[in-house]
């Protein structure tokens, strides 16, 4: 007997496969219309999984560190700012969390708090944020800010082998508490609206962050009243010792690739020492693994139409890919519900098409088979994945004292 | 001979002490629910745009958190994206800070509020200098003030330079050969100057209104410069008849001089309004509504901003306090300037209080509690109508002083007497974008015209 897990999905362009948008079923004209990612949205919503996380990168050539990145023409290119992306689709979706990715490196944290705060209250307690540490020399140049940073994995593959990466994730800390402080500044009551004292706020309940870093310095409360789940849901996507650390340290939940499910149990092991030594957040990381999926009738079909899409443009991933029908992504899912994760999340490798296959067929025998958690009416996103909604800081200094 | 057409924006009453928080209807100004009824009424109002200031840092008074006024509001781009969910033909307009974003950052936001409302996004180009809201930001307080205005009309360049660098047509998604993009779909846009070192290849395709229309809302000469060299619409403070008449004048007769004809930039001052059946009821509604704006603690509060000084023993219906500013250090060098000025200030206040006979709580409602127009309905209309007829303006920036209501009333009685008078439009027939509402000239296509790369630092340093 399975633990009950949730299911979520990473929606990105046209689909995590690179000549995903050659197929007949994509849209590729309309990945940057509001038509696109409402139905995305809503598919993903009525399907009734956990959260989609929205990726997004600061050039053109997204993440890549490779020296065509911004020249090639043959893939999808063109995309929107995930934060704003998420809020658009607030008002238009009911259940599903919204978990934009943003990049800790180029963008004024003050804005991004107060981003993902009004994200939070847009949708009512949905609101969630992926981080991710790091530049890249394409990135640095639109800003033209700094100068320095990383150039890529170093030959080793370790992010400690390389003092520009290490420096990306201490900032990357710094930008996940600040958005903790900032989103604590105001406390649950700090409105008062007082007709015999004439006070609108109490200023008691409202307090600076006075946070000074390594890499910056904010000195006031945020601009924003507290939200529904008071702080936003931090993600963050790992694959190895420094980010598994990071993860440790700053999320509420953390996205993993193991090869398979055997894996799984050596990944929360390092996860489990790397929170003994960081964490001081109370509640417990959850640990979400990643599956590309490829969903058609029948094995052949699947097949086929990876095998015409690798031909056009091959898929190099860091996550298990799953290419068959929609009982083969259920065994899987099940493997890695045994093996004692929190949740899988799923890449669609073709958009809409899997997510749809996602939708019609994967979820209904998923829920069939007692695998998924049902949704249990949680108002927030904090408290459908298991996790309480924290008090502020503040508030709590004051109980103690 | 045809009327001229009037243009309207809403402006959603904010953080500061004319949006009156202790009138019973006064709902939340968080909750998304309010922006979206806002919104909605604007929307029926048929109204040019929605209007959204931004925040940086809540208002300090003497050291601690200012507490009499509404306080805390949302990220005005998110709200803006998910209103543009839940509106169809309306502006989406925010104030957004030159001083304190990053170009590629900020243009890729606007690109993106563009896109997702089909051409709906303005921006409201302020700048800023004071340390105060720079100690919440990376680039902290350290630019000069000589430079703000350097840094808005470079960053609006820059701006102006990424939105258009790519093609209309740069999207042809042909599945066959495998082209996603055009060979020449994207112009790199290279800036390289004291204030910025951007060599840049923009990742947001062009919307359908080429770019967001730029609002301007400083007044100085550096101001009007900006507006007149970048703005589309310039929010201005000139509402007395022939006072906006003046400006009016003197900001159109500058547009020659950059190539731009008298209706690629519109001019809609902010106004306030309050609504009567008669004359006298609107009169006697507009008294209450300035009691509620300032209330006795908030006339000392303001007071106490221009005195620096602790003036809370002073009972603010009586007379204005005997005691001189308090200026500071006089021997600090650099801040003459700022002395002279608080106390040529604080003489201008004392003049006007004993000229007209003013309390405390009386002279601060006249300063800030005005309204622009009172009366009955008809009045209203025939005055705003007057106004866009002859050229004093072309429109205005209605603030009502109640969130999320406040906009209702002006929606019900006055829209329909405008559109009777047959100077304003009772659909939203002119077009899709915000710049077709605005009857601005379309935006030149950016990378078909002018192939190869922008070099906005030649622009820059003429």
């Amino acid at each position: 007997m399975s633990d009950r897990i949730h299911l979520a999905v990473a929606l990105d362009g046209a689909g995590w496969h690179p000549a995903a948008w050659r197929e007949r079923t994509a849209r590729p004209a309309e990945l940057t219309s509001p038509a696109y990612w409402r139905a995305l949205a809503r598919t993903a919503d009525d399907a009734g999984l956990l959260l989609a996380t929205i990726e997004d990168a600061l050039s053109l050539g997204g993440r890549s560190f490779e020296q065509d990145a911004e020249t090639r023409r043959d893939l999808v290119r063109g995309r929107l700012d995930a934060v704003l992306v998420a809020s658009f689709l607030a008002p238009v979706t009911r259940r599903i969390g919204l978990v934009p990715t943003a990049t800790t490196t180029h963008p004024e944290p003050f804005h991004l708090a107060t981003g993902l705060q009004t994200l939070d209250h847009v949708s009512r307690g949905r609101g969630g944020v992926r981080l991710v540490a790091g530049s890249t020399a394409q990135e640095r140049a639109n800003f033209g800010r700094r100068a320095d940073g990383p150039t890529g994995l170093p030959a080793s593959g370790r992010v400690e082998d390389d003092p520009a990466l290490l420096a990306a994730f201490r900032e990357a800390g710094e930008v996940a508490d600040v958005i903790r402080r900032l989103a604590d500044s105001w406390e649950d009551d700090a409105i008062v609206r007082d007709l015999a004292s004439g006070k609108f706020l109490d200023r008691d309940r409202v307090h600076n962050v006075d946070f000074e870093g390594e890499f910056f310095s904010i000195t006031g409360a945020s601009i924003v009243p507290r939200s529904p789940q008071g702080q936003p849901l931090v993600t963050a996507l790992a694959h190895q010792s420094v980010p598994y650390r990071f993860a440790a340290e700053h999320a509420d939940l953390v996205f993993v690739t193991p090869a398979d499910a055997a894996a799984v149990h050596g990944i929360r092991s390092e996860l489990a020492e790397a929170a003994d030594a960081a964490r001081t957040l109370d509640e417990p990381l959850r640990v979400f693994a990643d599956l590309l999926v490829l969903v058609e009738e029948t094995p052949a079909a699947a097949a086929a139409v990876w095998n015409r899409l690798q031909e056009r443009a091959p898929l190099t991933t860091d996550a298990r890919v799953v290419v068959g029908t929609a009982d083969d992504v259920v065994d899987e899912i099940r493997a890695l519900a045994d093996a004692g994760v929190d949740g899988v999340r799923l890449r669609p490798a073709r958009l809409p098409a899997d997510l749809e296959a996602i939708a019609d067929r994967v979820i209904p025998r998923a829920a069939s088979a007692g695998i998924l958690l049902p949704d249990d009416g949680a108002p927030t996103l904090r408290e459908r994945v298991g996790l309480p909604r924290l008090a502020s800081r503040y508030a709590r200094q004051e109980v103690g004292a | 001979m045809t009327r001229r057409r009037i243009h309207l924006a809403a402006h959603f009453p904010g953080v500061n002490n004319t949006t009156v928080w202790t009138d019973p209807a006064a709902g939340s100004q968080i909750d998304f629910s309010s922006f979206e009824h806002f919104a909605r009424t604007a929307e029926r109002g048929f109204f040019d745009y929605l209007f959204l200031a931004e925040g940086l840092r809540l208002r300090e008074h003497r050291g601690q958190l200012h507490d009499l006024d509404v306080a805390g509001r949302p990220n005005t781009l998110a709200i803006l994206t998910a209103l543009a969910a839940v509106t169809e033909h309306i502006g989406l307009v925010g104030t957004l800070n030159t001083t304190f974003n990053e170009p590629y950052e900020l243009a890729r936001q606007l690109g993106t509020l563009d896109l997702l409302s089909g051409g709906r996004a303005g921006w409201n180009a302020v700048t800023s200098s004071d340390a105060f809201h720079g100690a919440n930001f990376r680039r902290g307080g350290y630019l000069d003030h000589a430079d703000r205005y350097v840094r808005a009309s470079e960053f609006a360049e820059l701006s102006k330079a990424l939105w258009s660098s790519w093609r209309d047509d740069a999207i042809v998604a042909d599945a066959e050969t495998g082209a996603f993009l055009r060979d020449d779909a994207i112009a790199r846009v290279r800036h390289e100057t004291r204030l910025f070192d951007v060599d840049a290849v923009f990742d947001v395709p062009r919307s359908p209104q080429g770019r967001p229309v730029i609002v301007q809302a400083g007044d100085s000469p550096d101001g009007r410069d900006f507006a007149t060299a970048h703005a589309d619409v310039i929010f201005s403070l000139h509402t007395a008849f022939d006072d906006a008449q003046q400006f009016y004048r003197d900001v159109k007769g500058r547009l020659a001089a950059h190539g731009r004809d008298e209706d690629s930039l519109k001019i809609l001052p902010a106004a306030t309004f309050v609504l009567g059946d008669t004359e006298a009821e609107a009169r006697e509604h507009s008294r209450e509504i300035a009691l509620a704006q300032v209330r006795p603690q908030t006339a000392i509060t303001y007071l106490e901003q221009i005195w620096n000084r602790d003036l809370s023993g002073y009972d603010a219906d009586g007379p204005l306090p005997d005691v001189e500013p308090d200026t500071g250090v006089e021997t600090a060098q650099g801040f003459a300037g700022r002395h002279a000025a608080i106390r040529a200030r604080v003489g201008q206040l004392r003049a006007q209080a004993t000229a007209e006979n003013l309390s405390i709580r009386e002279l601060v409602i006249r300063l800030t509690a005005n309204h622009t127009f009172v009366g009955t309905p008809e009045h209203v209309a025939s005055e705003i109508d007057r106004y866009v007829q002859e050229r004093a303006t072309d429109g205005f920036t209605v603030v009502g002083h109640v969130t999320p209501h406040g906009l209702d009333e002006f929606t019900e009685k006055v829209v329909p007497l405008l559109q009777e008078r047959g100077s304003y439009r009772r659909s939203y027939d002119e077009g899709a974008t915000l710049h077709d509402l605005l009857g601005l000239p379309p935006v030149v296509a950016g990378a078909p015209d002018t192939p190869g790369p922008h070099d906005t630092a030649t622009a820059a340093a003429r």
